[in-house]
């Protein structure tokens, strides 16, 4: 009888595993590799491949457009790092206790729960040259209209502001959650100690927040490097590429240039920048559970 | 607590601070009020450039009324339904059972396989989007609801397998030892001893997961193409194209497109947001 248990206990977690583990390997680790094997490739989706060694490769590092959709990737990551400090300002806000603000944090928290397609659209709307309410404001300050969406030095701030807006909605609920669970007993002995303002929050607050901040940072982090559907939605790209991005380059590549393996090429890329993220939140999700 | 509660602060501090959040309130949702109120406007307050002032005729029934009439909003509508509510009961179910076995029976491989799971689910769609696409085409599943549900379960089961396991490894081993001494097979455990114990994160998962499938924008591109399959994401961009200056129908089909969503978190919200600040608090 003990036996027959034991090997139960060592066939069942396969069974529990299997369909799991199946689905994921043909529809994420699978591609993963057939996508790098492709970018080796010169094809158009449909017909014979043609093996080009590294061509693919070479024609990126010498092709404009690449450049700058790497270029505004950049800018995604770095200015999409205002998130989590403005979540944080918006959290430190909002972290009272008076009438209606259970409902007033949860309509904060609305951008983030609607689609980022709307989310494009509202904004098209926000920066509309001739009646946009954005250059209702430039005008009222006496400022000539800048028409946001299709001037190639503004568009992707222009784009990126979109994004920070359901993205500081997320940081903030993740530091409201980390404020609740604050230790009284370490802010009281703080204040106790003259500690207040400033430097409460940054000696006594951010190192309690720390768990809070790392998920912030990470989740920001991955949804700058898949920019792709306020691109989409908002410019397509446009004007003149300037606003593209790596997620949307590739996209138009493959599907409406037919360049299957120097999208695939474009994809790997971006899987390598992303790689360094994955391994880092791997890293330390891995090191606090041998802990 | 932190800041300093404002009922410690003086009356003055009290009372614009209690302004001041409503206040805050408005500026923050501007752009989507003015999205609502655009919904309600007639053509000639559009064609007149009133984007951003109170409606002067309020046309909400009749603007709706259209969309559903003159649009195939409503066939959107339905196919999100369609692709969302399968794919989340698939994700969130052999998730369960993957998370369950990565959390209470240890064997070789347990974290290789739990870490595969975790980087699978950061992976950028792009390196993924040329492969799946010609696998669902080969499957005869291009165009379809079920290849896109089929993908939808399994990305989502990246992220599903990470948040059941994490919860389940904090249940007591108790339980489930106390069952096998009992003779219970290790099936009937799961369903009458674990089961029952991780209905909250259940509910946390379905809820989290639903939005993320209802608004994905990219495979709806990429899977689908014809207007009997197309989710309300892709359906919206779509309208923008063909009625390009009819603002107000494009207004009132984002407020449908983003009303389910928002519904589900309202009622659920405590569910919604305890799936994901899930490692906010401690990790």
């Amino acid at each position: 009888m003990q036996t027959l248990r034991s090997k139960q206990q060592q066939w069942m977690p396969i069974v529990f595993l299997l369909p799991a583990v199946i689905l994921f390997a043909v529809y994420v680790i699978f591609p993963i590799a057939q996508s790098i094997w492709l970018s080796f490739f010169e094809w158009d989706g449909l017909g014979e491949k043609t093996f080009v060694g590294l061509a693919n490769y070479e024609e990126l590092f010498t092709d404009y457009q690449f450049w700058i959709a790497l270029k505004n990737n950049i800018y995604w990551l770095v200015f999409f790092m205002l998130a989590p400090p403005l979540g944080l300002a918006v959290a430190l806000f909002l972290n009272q206790k008076i009438l209606g603000i259970r409902l007033v944090k949860s309509l904060f928290f609305f951008p983030f729960v609607i689609s980022q397609v709307v989310v494009g659209l509202v904004f098209s709307w926000f920066y509309d040259p001739s009646y946009g309410i954005f250059n209702n404001v430039l005008g009222f300050f006496g400022v000539e209209p800048v028409a946001v969406l299709s001037d190639e030095d503004w568009v992707t701030f222009g784009i990126i502001v979109a994004g920070l807006w359901p993205q500081v909605a997320y940081c903030m609920i993740l530091y409201l959650t980390g404020l609740n669970n604050l230790s009284p007993d370490q802010i009281e002995a703080a204040r106790l100690d003259g500690a207040y303002g400033w430097r409460m929050l940054w000696y006594v607050i951010l190192p309690q927040l720390r768990p809070a901040t790392f998920i912030a940072v990470v989740v920001t982090v991955i949804g700058a490097l898949r920019s792709f559907d306020l691109v989409a939605t908002m410019t397509s790209g446009g004007p003149f590429g300037s606003s593209t991005v790596l997620a949307y380059f590739m996209y138009e590549q493959s599907i409406f240039n037919y360049r299957a393996g120097y999208g695939a090429a474009i994809a790997t890329v971006l899987f390598l920048i992303m790689d360094v993220y994955i391994a880092y939140f791997l890293w330390r999700m891995l090191k606090s559970e041998k802990a | 607590m932190f800041p300093t509660p404002v009922e410690k602060r003086s009356l003055p501090f009290n009372i614009s601070y209690r302004v001041a959040v409503w206040i805050a309130l408005v500026l923050w949702l501007l752009p989507l009020i003015a999205v609502m109120m655009t919904s309600a406007r007639s053509v000639a307050d559009i064609n007149a450039g009133n984007y951003w002032g109170i409606p002067s005729e309020w046309m909400l029934i009749e603007n709706y009324t259209m969309v559903f009439t003159q649009t195939p909003m409503l066939q959107y509508l339905l196919n999100s339904l369609v692709i969302t509510l399968p794919a989340v009961l698939g994700s969130v179910a052999l998730s369960t059972l993957a998370g369950y076995a990565l959390a209470k029976f240890p064997f070789k491989g347990n974290v290789a396989l739990f870490a595969a799971f975790i980087a699978g689910n950061f992976v950028p769609f792009q390196i993924l989007m040329i492969p799946v696409r010609d696998l669902t085409i080969s499957m005869g599943m291009y165009d379809t609801a079920t290849g896109l549900i089929l993908f939808h379960v399994a990305f989502q089961t990246g992220f599903c397998t990470l948040f059941m396991r994490n919860f389940i490894i904090g249940l007591p081993d108790e339980l489930i030892e106390a069952a096998r001494v009992e003779g219970v097979s290790e099936w009937k455990i799961f369903i009458h001893v674990v089961l029952p114990l991780i209905r909250p994160a259940l509910a946390a998962l379905a809820v989290l997961i639903f939005t993320f499938i209802w608004n994905d924008y990219f495979w709806a591109l990429v899977l689908v193409q014809s207007d009997e399959v197309r989710p309300i994401t892709a359906g919206i961009s779509a309208l923008k194209g063909q009625w390009l200056a009819s603002w107000q129908l494009i207004a009132a089909g984002s407020i449908i497109a983003a009303l389910p969503p928002v519904i589900l978190f309202f009622a659920m919200q405590r569910h919604f947001i305890a799936g994901l600040t899930l490692g906010a608090t401690k990790g």
